[in-house]
């Protein structure tokens, strides 16, 4: 279970987030969607500890992961794990090496083990056999895709996953929304979905949360949200710009 | 308070602060030994190996005109046969060190920095955190460790290598004559002058490993910051050994008077 009470981040002088509640129980998987720049990735970076808030606490099964220090921080994140928006491949590795990467520092199971369950999750992802290019020799989509494996191959209790589907083609968009709800569904695992896509929320979201103004400005289970007749969610689900004429 | 913080003075103290508290983490870590000897290994290559040229002709240049001067200077008052004494001594205790340190600094605290603060800008190291592994453990106890084993190594090789071509040039070249030259050299040039430059080069090797691994770990974002924690690990590292290395002297001249 995930809980955020109140929470507030500033970057200098910059206001991102104030007053942010959330709860997320064990094994539902919760969608955050917003304006671009809205701090998504800043308070999902929060869930995890990467961030420390200004004000505010952040729960994580019942326990206050904020003011921890970072030694203490590393059991809970044994529980994690996450897809970064822009992969955060190790890039001085290879996709097989990346993706093994805390297998084998865990040492409990065999190299010959660990290669088994690379390859499989490799394979879940659609990249098979790519296991000694360097994330270099990758394109965007490909690199999302390595950092997805590396997420999921340790089987984490929760996982957050920021954008998995942005600057992916449709159908491998669709594969990975299906990856999304068979792993939360076959593994339990709390899943937090960031995402600009109306379709993957509807499909893998069992709670839709929409980040605005620097709260969680309407929040409800996706058929509820997307019948929503408040302006402004229906602005944001529909994809309506405010006209600017003025300008050309 | 407020205005210390906001001044150039507070800046410095609180990353002396900071790297204060990142060094007792990595002996910390150390402690309960979390590196792999791959990673280990591979730093010491990189620190070690890598490092030979810049090292030999450092060592050889300087022992050189070290004789050549020394000798020039000695040969007025009639004392040729002392100029290896000073060069062993010299070579020994501060300038194999110092300026194996610096080198090293060079071309290792830059590449530390450089790689570290590569990774923290595209967020490798937020991916580190996010896979349960703490980035002291991972990328600064190794790279401490390896610059602690390969500096000492690198200074005695500077060290022999900065002396015997100091012996070639007085003697093929300044025609001195090498019985007495040695012999010189020997009397006054003691273990514990040796002694002292390892225990040096072991500080410095920390001083540069410390401070890339820093200055890599809060590099501002972007390739401006990149590159400016790159300058300041060369910069801040070299200036910390020069200072380091005169209270150095101090404390370990008096040490060795109270052994001897
Ligand atoms: N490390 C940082 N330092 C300063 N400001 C930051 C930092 N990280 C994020 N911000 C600011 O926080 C705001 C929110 O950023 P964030 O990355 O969370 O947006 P987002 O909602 O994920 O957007 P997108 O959908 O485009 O990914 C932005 O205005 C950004 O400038
Ligand atoms: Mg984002």
């Amino acid at each position: 279970m995930i809980e955020v009470r109140q929470l507030k981040k500033n970057f200098g002088t910059q206001n991102i987030l104030d007053g942010v509640d959330l709860l997320i129980e064990s094994g539902q998987s919760a969608v955050i969607i917003g304006r671009s720049g809205g701090g998504k990735s800043v308070l999902l970076k929060h869930l995890i500890g990467l961030l420390q808030p200004d004000s505010g606490d952040v729960l994580v099964d019942g326990e206050v992961i904020t003011h921890m220090n970072e030694r203490q921080l590393l059991r809970i994140r044994e529980k994690f794990g996450m897809v970064f928006q822009g992969a955060a491949l190790f890039d001085s590795m290879t996709v097989e090496e990346n993706v093994a990467f805390l297998l084998e520092r865990q040492r409990k199971y065999s190299p010959a083990e660990i290669q088994r369950r690379v390859a499989v999750a490799l394979e879940v992802v659609d990249l098979p056999g790519t296991q000694k290019k360097k994330p270099a020799e990758l394109s965007g989509g490909m690199r999302k895709r390595v950092g997805l494996a590396r997420a999921i191959i340790y089987e984490p209790e929760i996982l957050l996953y920021d954008e998995p589907t942005t600057g992916l083609d449709p159908i491998v968009s669709d594969s990975i929304d299906q990856l999304i709800v068979r792993v939360r569904d076959h593994l339990k695992v709390t899943s937090v979905v960031v995402t600009h896509d109306m379709r993957s929320a509807r499909r893998v979201g069992h709670q839709v949360f929409m980040l605005h103004k620097k709260k969680i400005y309407a929040s409800g289970p996706p058929q509820e949200l997307f019948a929503s007749s408040d302006p402004i969610v229906r602005q944001f689900i529909d994809g309506v710009a405010d006209a600017k004429e003025n300008v050309f | 308070m407020n205005f210390l913080a906001r001044t150039w003075l507070g800046e410095w103290l609180t990353g002396l602060g900071r790297i204060a508290v990142m060094s007792r983490d990595a002996v910390l870590s150390l402690l309960t030994w979390k590196v792999t000897w791959k990673d280990l290994l591979y730093q010491i290559y990189f620190i070690g190996i890598k490092s030979q040229s810049v090292v030999l002709v450092t060592g050889a240049f300087t022992g050189m005109v070290l004789t050549a001067q020394t000798y020039f200077q000695f040969h007025k008052v009639k004392m040729d046969t002392a100029t290896l004494a000073v060069v062993g001594v010299s070579m020994c205790s501060e300038l194999g060190p110092v300026l194996t340190a610096l080198m090293v600094a060079g071309r290792v605290g830059a590449a530390i920095a450089a790689e570290i603060g590569t990774m923290r800008v595209t967020e490798q190291i937020d991916a580190l955190r996010t896979l349960a592994t703490h980035p002291v453990d991972y990328l600064v106890v190794p790279r401490l460790l390896a610059s602690q084993i390969a500096l000492p190594l690198l200074t005695v090789e500077s060290i022999v290598l900065g002396i015997s071509s100091g012996y070639v040039v007085g003697v093929h070249l300044l025609g001195i004559d090498p019985t007495y030259l040695l012999d010189n050299m020997l009397k006054y040039t003691g273990n514990i002058d040796l002694e002292i430059g390892l225990i040096k080069s072991f500080v410095y090797g920390g001083i540069i490993a410390l401070v890339g691994c820093y200055k890599g770990m809060t590099c501002g974002m972007g390739a401006e910051g990149v590159g400016r924690a790159t300058t300041e690990a060369v910069v801040y590292a070299s200036i910390s050994i020069l200072i380091t290395n005169f209270f150095l002297t101090l404390v370990l001249q008096r040490v060795a008077l109270m052994l001897l």
